[in-house]
C-alpha cells in the first residue's frame, strides 16, 4: 500500500510536470525496464514506481505498453522492446525509442503482470487521466480512486473537483473524495458527513466500504457508517427480490426457447421426440459455422452474424427435421414407445456425427459486443445477453402463435392433429402437414440453439442438458397448448430462481422436481389442459 | 445411404482384421487406453487417448520396449461409470494388456479400482484428484490436494491478502472432498466460519446469474474476497461468461480454478477473464526446451498447429515414461516386478525439474499458479522452487491425518496406522 501511495504522488508529479521534468536517459531506464521483463514480481513493483518517478515520455510509454501487454523481452538478445500489439509486430527499443526490427510472439517474452501490479498500474494511469482524460476516463479514474481510497490522492482529487465542469464526473469525484475522507483519519465531523455521502451511493461497493469503516472507527463515525450501511442493506434487500425475479424471467425465457419447439412436435403432434435437444444443438453449431465464415470472409459482419445464423439455423434444422420425419418417425405414428426409442437412438447418432465432424471439444461462439456486459437499471444488474434472450424468446413465441392461429398452414396443422380422417377427407394432405409440422418444430428448436449458443457451451452434449427441462415445461404447462408452455416455462424459471438462494442450486432443482410430481398427480394434464373429444381420442 | 452403410461395414471388418493381424504376426506388448471417446467426458478424455497414441508411436520409433513393439489397445467406456469397470476387465483379461492408462473423473476411477485389484494389473491415473486414496494397483500421476489446492490458497492469502473465501464446486466427490480439506485448512489458519461460503451446483449447470450475484454480495463485506473454484467441465464456460458480463474483475474478486486448463479456455472468449487464476502442475506457456519439443510433437501428431496441451497430458507423458523405464529396469512386464521398479523412478517434467514416483504411488510435482491471459494461455505468477511430493492422505482431515501410505516393507499398505506384514 505504501509503495502505492508514493506511486500516486509520483504519478501526479509526472502528470503535472511531464514536459518540464528532465527526460530520463536511456541508461537510467535500462535497469527498471530489465526488472519489468524479469520474473520477480516485487522487483517489478519497484521498477514501475521507479519509472513513474523518472517521468518523461519514454517511461510513460513503457508503463502504458506494460499495462496493455505490449512490453516484451526479445529472446535473441534480451532487449526490452515495445510492440504495437500484444502478439508482436514492428518493434521499438523501449529505452531509446529507436526502431528494432519486427518479431512474432514466439520470439518475444511478454512482461507479465499479476493482479497486484495491475491494480498499481490502473491507479497510476487513473491519476494521470484524472484531469487530462476524456469525461469517461475521468469518471473511470474517480471510480478507481473510490476503490483504492488512498489519502495521498486527496489533494489532487480536491484540485480536480474544483476545475471539473461535467456534473456527473464531479459527483463521481466527490464520491471518491468522501470515500477517502471516510477511511482516513480526518476529523470526526468530516467523516460523519462523508459516511452520509457514501451512503447515498447505495450499492455493494459503498456497503463494503461502510462496513469495513464501521469495524474500526471511533464510535460516532462507526455509528454513522452503520446507519448508512443499514439503509443500503434495506435498499439492497428490496433490490434482491427484483433481481431474483429478473433472473427467474431470464431462466424462464431460456426454458421457453428450449421447449417451444417441443411444444409443437410433442405437444401438437404427440411425437415423443427425444432428438429435440439435438436440433437445438445443431442450431448452435450452425451459429458457430456462420460465425466462422463471417470471421474469415467478412469480419465487418461479425457483430451481426447472429442475424444471418437465425434463418440459416432454422433452415438447417427444419431440413433435418423433415428428413427424420420422412425416414423414421412417420412409420411410427401411434406407437409412442417405439418412437421414444427410435428418436433417442437418433439423438445419439446425431451427437456422434457432430462429434466426428466438429471434434469433441467445445466450439467458441463469441458474443457480439451488443450482447456483452450489463446495464445498470436503478441498481439492478441486467446483463445484455439475458435481456436480448428474453426479448427474443417473446418474439419467437408470438411468431409461432401467429403461425398456428392465423395462417392456413396453422389451421391445417390443428385440423390434422385434432381429427386426421376428417382433415384428410376435406382434402388436406395429412402426410405433408405432418412433415411440415415436424420441420417447423425442429426449425424453432434450431433458432433456440442460436440463442443458447450465446449463454451455454457449444458442444455435442448441448442438447442433452435441455431435453429433460423441455419435457418438464411442456408436460407441466399442458400438452398441446402454447400458452401452457409459456406459463410453465416462466413458473419453473421463477420458482427455480427464488428457491436457489434459499436452498442452493442442487436442492432447489430437487424441490422443483418434487413439486412437479405432486402437481402432475393432482392435475395430470398440466396447467392448461386441453378439453374436448380430441383429448379423449 | 445403402452404399455408405456397406462401406462403413466393410471398413469395420477391415479394421478388425488389421487389428488382429499384427498381434498374430509378431509378439507385442499391449498398453490399454481407457478413456471416454463419447458422452459427456469425451471433451476432455479424447485428447488423452490421442496423447497415448502419440507416446506409443514415439516409443515404437525408438525401437519399442524389450525388443518388442508396443501396441495401444483403445476402448471406449462412453462416460458410463459401470462400463469403465467392464472395459477394464476386458482389457486385462481378454486383451492381456501390461498396463492401462486411463480414467478422468474420480467416480470412474472408483468404479475400475476393484477390477484392477482383483486382477492385479496397473492403472496410471493422470488427473488431479481429491486424494484420500492409495491403491497398490494405481499410480496417481495427477496432483493430490497438497500439490494444487493448498498452495493456491496460500498464494491468495499471502499475495492478494484474501481473508474471505467462496468455495464453489460441482456437486460430486472431488469438489466435496477438496472443499472439506480446504475448509479445515482455512480454519486452522484462523479464518472464521462466517468468512467461508460453500456453494455446490449440479453437473453442467448453465444458469449462473444468482450464484454470481451471491458471490458479489458475499464479496461486498469490506474484506478482500476470492473464489476457489472446483467447478468441473462444461459448466465453467457459462460461469466465466456470467462473471465477465456481471463485471466481476480479477482485480476485485479473483477466481482460482482447479479444473480449468488450456482445453477448457479454448471454448471461451478470455478477454473478460484476464487475471483470474488457475493452479496446475503444468502450463502450456512455460518455456522450457522439453515443453517446446512436446508441444511441437503434439501439434505435428494431431496435425493441427492450434491444438493446446494441458496438465493431464503432461501427467500421461510422465506416467508413460516412468512405466517404460520401470519395464526396462525390471526386464519384464510382469506387474509385481514393474511395480517394485516404479518406486523412485525419475522423469524430467516438462516445466523444469524432476518428478519422482513415491512409495505411496503419487509423484512429486512442481506447483504453478497462473493468471489467464487474453490469448487463453496462462501466465505463471508463482511456482514452487522444488517439486512437491504428493500426499495420499490429507493431514487436514482428522480421520486421515494418522494414516500412512507406503507400499514398501514393512508397511505394504495404502492407508494404515501401523506397519503390517502382507
Amino acid at each position: 500500500m505504501l509503495s502505492f501511495l508514493r506511486g500516486i504522488a509520483l504519478a501526479l508529479m509526472l502528470a503535472l510536470g511531464l514536459g518540464a521534468a528532465p527526460a530520463a536517459s536511456a541508461q537510467d531506464l535500462a535497469a527498471p525496464l530489465a526488472a519489468l521483463v524479469g520474473d520477480d514480481y516485487s522487483a517489478k513493483g519497484e521498477a514501475i514506481e521507479a519509472l513513474a518517478r523518472m517521468g518523461g515520455p519514454r517511461a510513460a510509454e513503457a508503463l502504458k505498453a506494460l499495462a496493455e501487454g505490449r512490453l516484451f523481452r526479445r529472446r535473441s538478445d534480451q532487449l526490452v522492446v515495445i510492440a504495437p500489439t500484444s502478439s508482436g509486430g514492428t518493434l521499438t527499443d523501449a529505452a531509446t525509442g529507436a526502431a528494432a526490427g519486427s518479431a512474432g510472439d514466439r520470439e518475444l517474452e511478454a512482461a507479465n503482470l499479476n493482479n497486484r501490479l495491475r491494480r498499481q498500474l490502473a491507479g497510476l494511469i487513473g491519476s494521470l487521466t484524472l484531469t487530462t482524460g476524456t469525461p469517461a476516463e475521468r469518471r473511470a479514474a474517480a471510480e478507481a480512486l473510490f476503490k483504492q481510497r488512498d489519502p495521498a490522492g486527496l489533494p489532487a482529487l480536491t484540485a480536480a473537483i474544483a476545475q471539473e465542469k461535467d456534473a456527473g464526473v464531479r459527483a463521481a469525484m466527490e464520491m471518491a473524495r468522501a470515500a477517502i475522507v471516510l477511511s482516513s483519519d480526518a476529523p470526526e465531523a468530516e467523516r460523519i458527513a462523508a459516511a452520509a455521502t457514501v451512503g447515498a451511493r447505495s450499492d455493494r461497493e459503498a456497503l463494503g466500504l461502510l462496513l469495513s469503516v464501521a469495524g474500526g472507527a471511533p464510535p460516532a463515525v462507526a455509528e454513522a457508517a452503520r446507519t448508512s450501511a443499514a439503509a443500503i442493506e434495506r435498499h439492497l434487500a428490496m433490490l434482491d427480490y427484483a433481481q431474483n425475479l429478473y433472473y427467474g424471467l431470464s431462466l424462464g425465457a431460456v426454458l421457453l426457447l428450449a421447449a417451444v419447439g417441443l411444444a409443437v412436435t410433442f405437444g401438437v403432434m404427440g411425437v415423443i421426440n427425444m432428438a429435440h435437444g439435438e436440433m437445438v444443438m445443431l442450431g448452435a453449431y450452425t451459429t458457430f459455422v456462420v460465425q466462422e465464415l463471417c470471421r474469415t470472409s467478412a469480419p465487418a459482419l461479425l457483430d451481426y452474424a447472429l442475424f444471418i445464423a437465425l434463418p440459416a439455423a432454422f433452415l438447417v434444422t427444419a431440413a433435418v427435421g423433415a428428413l427424420l420425419e420422412r425416414s423414421v418417425i412417420r412409420w411410427l405414428y401411434g406407437r409412442p414407445l417405439e418412437t421414444l426409442l427410435a428418436t433417442w437412438g437418433l439423438s445419439l447418432v446425431i451427437q456422434q456425427a457432430v462429434r466426428s465432424v466438429f471434434g469433441p471439444t467445445n466450439r467458441e461462439v463469441s458474443n457480439p459486443s451488443w450482447m456483452s456486459g450489463a446495464v445498470d437499471f436503478y441498481g439492478l444488474t441486467l446483463t445484455w445477453s439475458r435481456l436480448w434472450i428474453i426479448v427474443f424468446a417473446v418474439l419467437v413465441f408470438v411468431l409461432l402463435l401467429v403461425v398456428l392461429r392465423r395462417t392456413a398452414f396453422g389451421l391445417q396443422m390443428r385440423a390434422v392433429t385434432q381429427n386426421r380422417p376428417m382433415a384428410s377427407s376435406m382434402g388436406i394432405r395429412t402426410h405433408r402437414v405432418d412433415m411440415l409440422t415436424f420441420a417447423l418444430g425442429s426449425g424453432v428448436a434450431g433458432i433456440a440453439g442460436v440463442a443458447l449458443s450465446q449463454i451455454d457451451n457449444v458442444s455435442p452434449n448441448l442438447g442433452q442438458s435441455y431435453i429433460i427441462d423441455s419435457f418438464m415445461v411442456v408436460v407441466f404447462g399442458g400438452v398441446g397448448n402454447l400458452w401452457g408452455t409459456l406459463a410453465g416455462a416462466m413458473t419453473l424459471g421463477i420458482a427455480n430462481k427464488l428457491l436457489e438462494p434459499v436452498a442452493g442450486a442442487v436442492l432447489g432443482k430437487i424441490i422443483i422436481l418434487v413439486l412437479i410430481i405432486l402437481f402432475i398427480q393432482r392435475r395430470p394434464r398440466g396447467l392448461f389442459a386441453l378439453r374436448g373429444r380430441a383429448v379423449e381420442a | 445411404m445403402k452404399i455408405g452403410t456397406a462401406s462403413v461395414f466393410a471398413g469395420a471388418v477391415m479394421a478388425t482384421a488389421a487389428m488382429v493381424a499384427p498381434a498374430l504376426a509378431q509378439d507385442t506388448i499391449k498398453v490399454g487406453v481407457l478413456h471416454s471417446l463419447s458422452g459427456t467426458m469425451a471433451i476432455s478424455e479424447t485428447t488423452l487417448k490421442d496423447v497415448m497414441l502419440m507416446l506409443v508411436e514415439e516409443q515404437n520409433k525408438k525401437g519399442g520396449l524389450l525388443g518388442k513393439k508396443l501396441e495401444a489397445v483403445v476402448v471406449d467406456p462412453a462416460s458410463n461409470w459401470p462400463l469403465f469397470a467392464e472395459k477394464a476387465r476386458e482389457l486385462i483379461s481378454q486383451q492381456k494388456v501390461s498396463a492401462v492408462f486411463g480414467c478422468w473423473t474420480s467416480v470412474s476411477r472408483k468404479s475400475v479400482l476393484p477390477v484392477f485389484e482383483e486382477l492385479n494389473s496397473l492403472l496410471f491415473y493422470p488427473v488431479q484428484y481429491e486424494g484420500e486414496e492409495s491403491s497398490r494397483n494405481v499410480f496417481y500421476t495427477g496432483a493430490a490436494p497438497n500439490q494444487q489446492a493448498i498452495p493456491a490458497v496460500d498464494y491468495l492469502a499471502s499475495e492478494e491478502k484474501v481473508v474471505r473465501w467462496v468455495l464453489a464446486g460441482t456437486d460430486y466427490v472431488y469438489p466435496r472432498t477438496t472443499n472439506k480439506i480446504l475448509e479445515s485448512y482455512l480454519k486452522s489458519k484462523g479464518v472464521k466460519s462466517e468468512d467461508i461460503m460453500i456453494n455446490y451446483t449440479p453437473f453442467g449447470h448453465s444458469d449462473w446469474q444468482s450464484i454470481v450475484a451471491e458471490i458479489k454480495k458475499f464479496g461486498s463485506a469490506g474484506k478482500k474476497t476470492a473464489v476457489v473454484s472446483t467447478i468441473n467441465g462444461d459448466a465453467n464456460v457459462p460461469f466465466y461468461k456470467e462473471l465477465g458480463n456481471q463485471g466481476v474483475k480479477a482485480t476485485d474478486i479473483p477466481v482460482v480454478a482447479f479444473s480449468v486448463g488450456e482445453e477448457e479456455l479454448a471454448g471461451i472468449d478470455t478477454k473478460p477473464l484476464l487475471g483470474h487464476l488457475a493452479a496446475w502442475n503444468y502450463f502450456m506457456s512455460v518455456k522450457t526446451p522439453e515443453n517446446d519439443a512436446f508441444i511441437k510433437k503434439w501439434q505435428t501428431f494431431i496435425k493441427n498447429p492450434k491444438r493446446v496441451t494441458n496438465d493431464p497430458m503432461e501427467a500421461h507423458y510422465i506416467g508413460f515414461q516412468m512405466w517404460v523405464q520401470a519395464v526396462q529396469q525390471a526386464g519384464t512386464t510382469d506387474v509385481n516386478a514393474v511395480r517394485q521398479a516404479m518406486y523412485g523412478q525419475k522423469v524430467k517434467n516438462l516445466t523444469g525439474g524432476t518428478s519422482v514416483m513415491g512409495v505411496n504411488h503419487h509423484i512429486s510435482k512442481p506447483v504453478l499458479i497462473g493468471e489467464i491471459k487474453a490469448d487463453g494461455q496462462f501466465n505463471t505468477v508463482w511456482k514452487t522452487k522444488d517439486p512437491l511430493p504428493g500426499a495420499a492422505w490429507s493431514p487436514y482431515i482428522p480421520e486421515s491425518a494418522k494414516l500412512t501410505a507406503d507400499w514398501t516393507y514393512p508397511w505394504v499398505c495404502g492407508g494404515c496406522e501401523k506397519p503390517k506384514f502382507n
